[in-house]
């Protein structure tokens, strides 16, 4: 659903494209002050890095801060991130 | 010196530890007043530390001051409310980040508080040097280090946190105030200002109230509403609004967003000051595990085999000694009628009402036990949290996600438990329609139910030997029990999502903790409570309704002409010399004809078929209406009230006819699996009625859930009864 803003340097994207092992940056939700709020108390605030531990048959497991959470089904299509350059 | 006794509030993350540390803080004197496993209130316990008495209050899990769901709204008004003299924030020291962000709002309710770390050891193994005292200087706080499974650091922790109790003033001083940078420091201060004015201590200290009108916290708007005057709170509303708008022009991010990375931002600075060498290594055996538990094609079938390990292992385990015990109570039941002259009433009360009635139930307390000791381990391992994962996918298929889950697999155990964990789950159209769905998954009180029927109708045949593991016929019927009931549920959830609670689930965030070995004082606790519960409920509720029961099958008696039919045919019997084993043969067929004419005649039977005929196409006769009329008030009910209607008054030198006998004698296989079918459908129990009542605040949810359930619960088993018979079952 970003694809219009994707660039070939950096590109941003649904967390749900990404890879198991990727590390991403996370840029926000789409639509919910509440949820993105709700993310970053538990840890994930705008630019830190989170990396996929495990993507099930729709949810995620991420590493954010040393804590794993599970991010459902619904939410991945919806964060968006950016990847990180190694 | 210890006339007032202190409260202390215990707050932290969920999975820090927190429990654990009041369980050992308070030894075993804690009231239960929540089922283990969901701290979904305020619980209590007492202690005392250099003579002052103590009341220690564990709230529910929380991550921050705002809250998103019921039970963190407890914590947080607790909090808030000033119901505690000082705060204990139980830290999860391999967690220490996300840990902190917690406590750099503690410190601004105005309550002194202490830091417990807990599981310091385990941080220490995975080589973290953290340095206490620093630490504990930057913040302004007491910190002790504790391991609360060891019982290490306690005394320390109540001592500090006394002393921080008996000075407030000294204490609040010291603690640090986190800075959130010049910019919006000036917005704060601008706001506290305002706040100030409306002159409101009870809803909080002005810089509190800045910042939560800078977050616009929906709560705090709310009590101020209730409390301030309406003008003078338009005005600091429109300078609140016009501040989160400069802010957000600033940083292009919402306030709240711009303050928790502030918070985030203090709590760093302060870890790489105060911590060394944080190697992240506390996840490398859950992950291992987690390869395959969360698998995305393994994850589903390991789930579906782990439950039906459960209820194999339930019963396996669980039914001999269950035969055991069925076994003594026969002795039992035949030693009472030995005391006393036949016919006595009383004696026939003891021996056919409570010990048939109530003896029935408590018969099955191994195998409750034994379901409360597999959903613990599910919990306290950290496996649960991994079925919500692994789940998701197709909870979003009906219009939920993983999270409610976690109340449904609770359920298993007990529903009104898994009712108040709804209270975990952010949106209110997600906790209603989970929670009116929850009767259907079959609890611990139904297992009773099916146990009987399955050892009456089913005997024990191995069908299946996978690798050793035998799958029983009794095994298989009652898993398929249990996904006919999660089938049901999801199917009703769909439903209600189309209908009632139309719209998008809401958002699934949930921490994964690290798989953990759960202590076993931990799980007897989490076996003793429930199962205690069910033998009080046996002992009081059910004994009362089985003596009605009773009361209403003995009279009126049979009229003396027809005692003495039944008195000629035994004789007759006696007089024809018949060999041992056809002579109690037939006077057992005698004595079953007379009970049954006895019951039709006694009050019980008349009211029974009168309401038969409703119940009639689901294939149950008036016995059977009678003891599902007594499931209305509890499950297990059932078995009680059955087994006071077949106590069969034995005469010397005969056999008794066990309720297992006497049912197969009556009715067919059909029958047997059509009153599983109804029992695990239809109206769910007293207790699980009250729970919905009280957790969604209107009688019209409970009326709805007893309504929809009765009557899926007639068409579901009417329909199984015609077709099935139709085949010739």
């Amino acid at each position: 659903m970003m694809e219009h803003r994707e660039t070939p340097a950096l590109p941003v994207m649904p967390l749900s494209v990404a890879l198991v092992g990727q590390t991403v940056t996370f840029l926000g939700v789409d639509g919910g002050n509440g949820i993105t709020h709700r993310l970053a108390e538990m840890g994930l605030t705008p630019g830190e890095r989170l990396e996929v531990v495990n993507r099930g048959p729709g949810p995620f497991i991420v590493d954010v801060r040393g804590t794993r959470l599970v991010l459902g089904q619904g939410m991945v299509d919806r964060i968006q991130v950016r990847t990180v350059m190694e | 010196m210890s006339q007032e006794p202190l409260t202390i509030a215990l707050v932290g993350n969920p999975n820090s530890g927190k429990t654990t540390l009041f369980n050992a803080l308070t030894g075993r004197n804690e009231h239960v007043g929540n089922y283990p496993g969901v701290t979904v209130e305020e619980k209590y316990g007492q202690a005392d530390s250099g003579g002052q008495r103590i009341r220690i209050a564990d709230l529910p899990g929380t991550y921050s001051m705002t809250a998103y769901t019921q039970e963190e709204i407890i914590t947080r008004n607790f909090l808030l409310d000033h119901k505690a003299d000082v705060v204990i924030h139980v830290i999860d020291c391999s967690n220490l980040e996300r840990s902190l962000y917690l406590t750099t709002q503690l410190l601004l309710i105005g309550l002194p508080v202490v830091l417990a770390f807990n599981m310091f050891d385990r941080a220490e193994a995975h080589g973290w040097r953290i340095d206490i005292a620093k630490l504990s200087n930057l913040l302004g706080v007491p910190i002790v280090p504790t391991v609360a499974s060891k019982g290490k650091g306690q005394d320390e922790l109540l001592a500090k946190a006394v002393a921080a109790a008996n000075d407030p003033a000294a204490s609040l001083a010291r603690q640090a105030i986190p800075r959130y940078g010049d910019d919006l420091e000036q917005e704060i201060e601008k706001l506290a200002a305002l706040a100030g004015r409306l002159n409101l201590p009870g809803v909080g200290h002005p810089r509190w109230l800045a910042i939560k009108l800078l977050e616009s916290d929906a709560e705090t708007i709310g009590r101020l509403q209730a409390e301030a005057d309406g003008q003078a709170l338009a005005q600091v509303m429109k300078s609140a609004d016009d501040a989160r708008k400069r802010v957000a022009a600033m940083y292009r991010d919402s306030a709240e967003i711009v303050l928790a990375d502030r918070r985030y931002g203090f709590v760093s600075g302060a870890c790489q000051e105060a911590v060394k060498h944080t190697v992240e290594s506390r996840h490398v055996l859950s992950d291992y595990i987690d390869s395959v538990a969360t698998n995305r094609y393994l994850g589903l079938p390991i789930f579906a085999f782990m439950m039906y390990l459960v209820f194999q292992v339930t019963f396996w385990l669980g039914n001999p000694v269950a035969d055991l015990l069925d076994k003594g109570k026969e002795m039992l039941a035949m030693w009472v009628r030995t005391l006393g002259p036949e016919g006595s009433i009383w004696i026939s009360l003891l021996a056919d009402g409570v010990i048939e009635g109530v003896g029935a139930v408590l018969v099955f307390v191994p195998l409750i036990a034994l379901l409360f000791l597999a959903i613990a381990l599910l919990e306290s391992t950290g496996y649960m949290a991994r079925a919500a994962f692994v789940v998701d996918n197709l909870m979003h298929r009906v219009g939920l996600h993983g999270k409610s889950f976690i109340p449904m697999l609770i359920g298993f155990g007990c529903t009104v438990p898994a009712i108040m964990a709804t209270r975990t789950l952010e949106s209110r159209r997600d906790r209603l329609a989970t929670m009116l769905v929850l009767p259907l998954i079959s609890c611990g009180a139904r297992l009773p139910v099916y146990a009987l029927i399955l050892a009456a109708f089913f005997p024990r045949r191995v069908v299946l030997n996978l690798l050793g593991l035998s799958m029983t016929n009794q095994a298989l019927l009652l898993f398929l029990i249990y996904l006919i009931g999660v089938a049901m549920a999801l199917l009703a959830v769909r439903l209600l999502r189309k209908t009632l609670f139309a719209g998008e689930a809401g958002s699934f965030v949930m921490e994964l903790p690290p798989y953990r070995l759960p202590t076993v004082r931990a799980l007897l606790r989490h076996i003793w409570v429930p199962t205690w519960m069910f033998v009080q409920k046996a002992g009081t509720v059910i004994l009362a309704a089985v003596v009605i029961m009773w009361t209403l099958k003995t009279w009126p008696q049979l009229p003396p002409d027809q005692t003495r039919q039944f008195e000629a045919q035994r004789a007759q019997i006696h007089s024809e010399n018949l060999p041992a084993d056809e002579l109690s043969q037939r006077l057992q067929e005698v004595n079953i004809q007379e009970h049954h004419d006895q019951l039709l005649h006694s009050a019980i039977g008349r009211v029974g078929s009168f309401i038969a005929p409703v119940l009639k196409p689901c294939g149950f006769d008036w016995k059977i209406s009678t003891a599902l009329m007594g499931a209305l008030a509890a499950k297990e009910m059932f078995i009680g009230q059955m087994g006071v209607i077949y106590a069969v008054h034995e005469r010397p030198g005969q056999q008794a006819v066990s309720l297992r006998q006497a049912l197969v004698h009556d009715y067919t296989q059909l029958q047997g699996f059509c009153i599983m079918l109804f029992i695990l459908i239809a109206s769910p129990c007293m207790a699980t009625l009250a729970a919905t009542w009280r957790e969604s605040g209107s009688i019209k949810w409970p009326a709805f859930q007893w309504s929809y359930l009765t009557i899926l619960a007639w068409l579901v088993t009417t329909a199984v009864f015609q077709v099935g018979r139709l085949l010739g079952g």
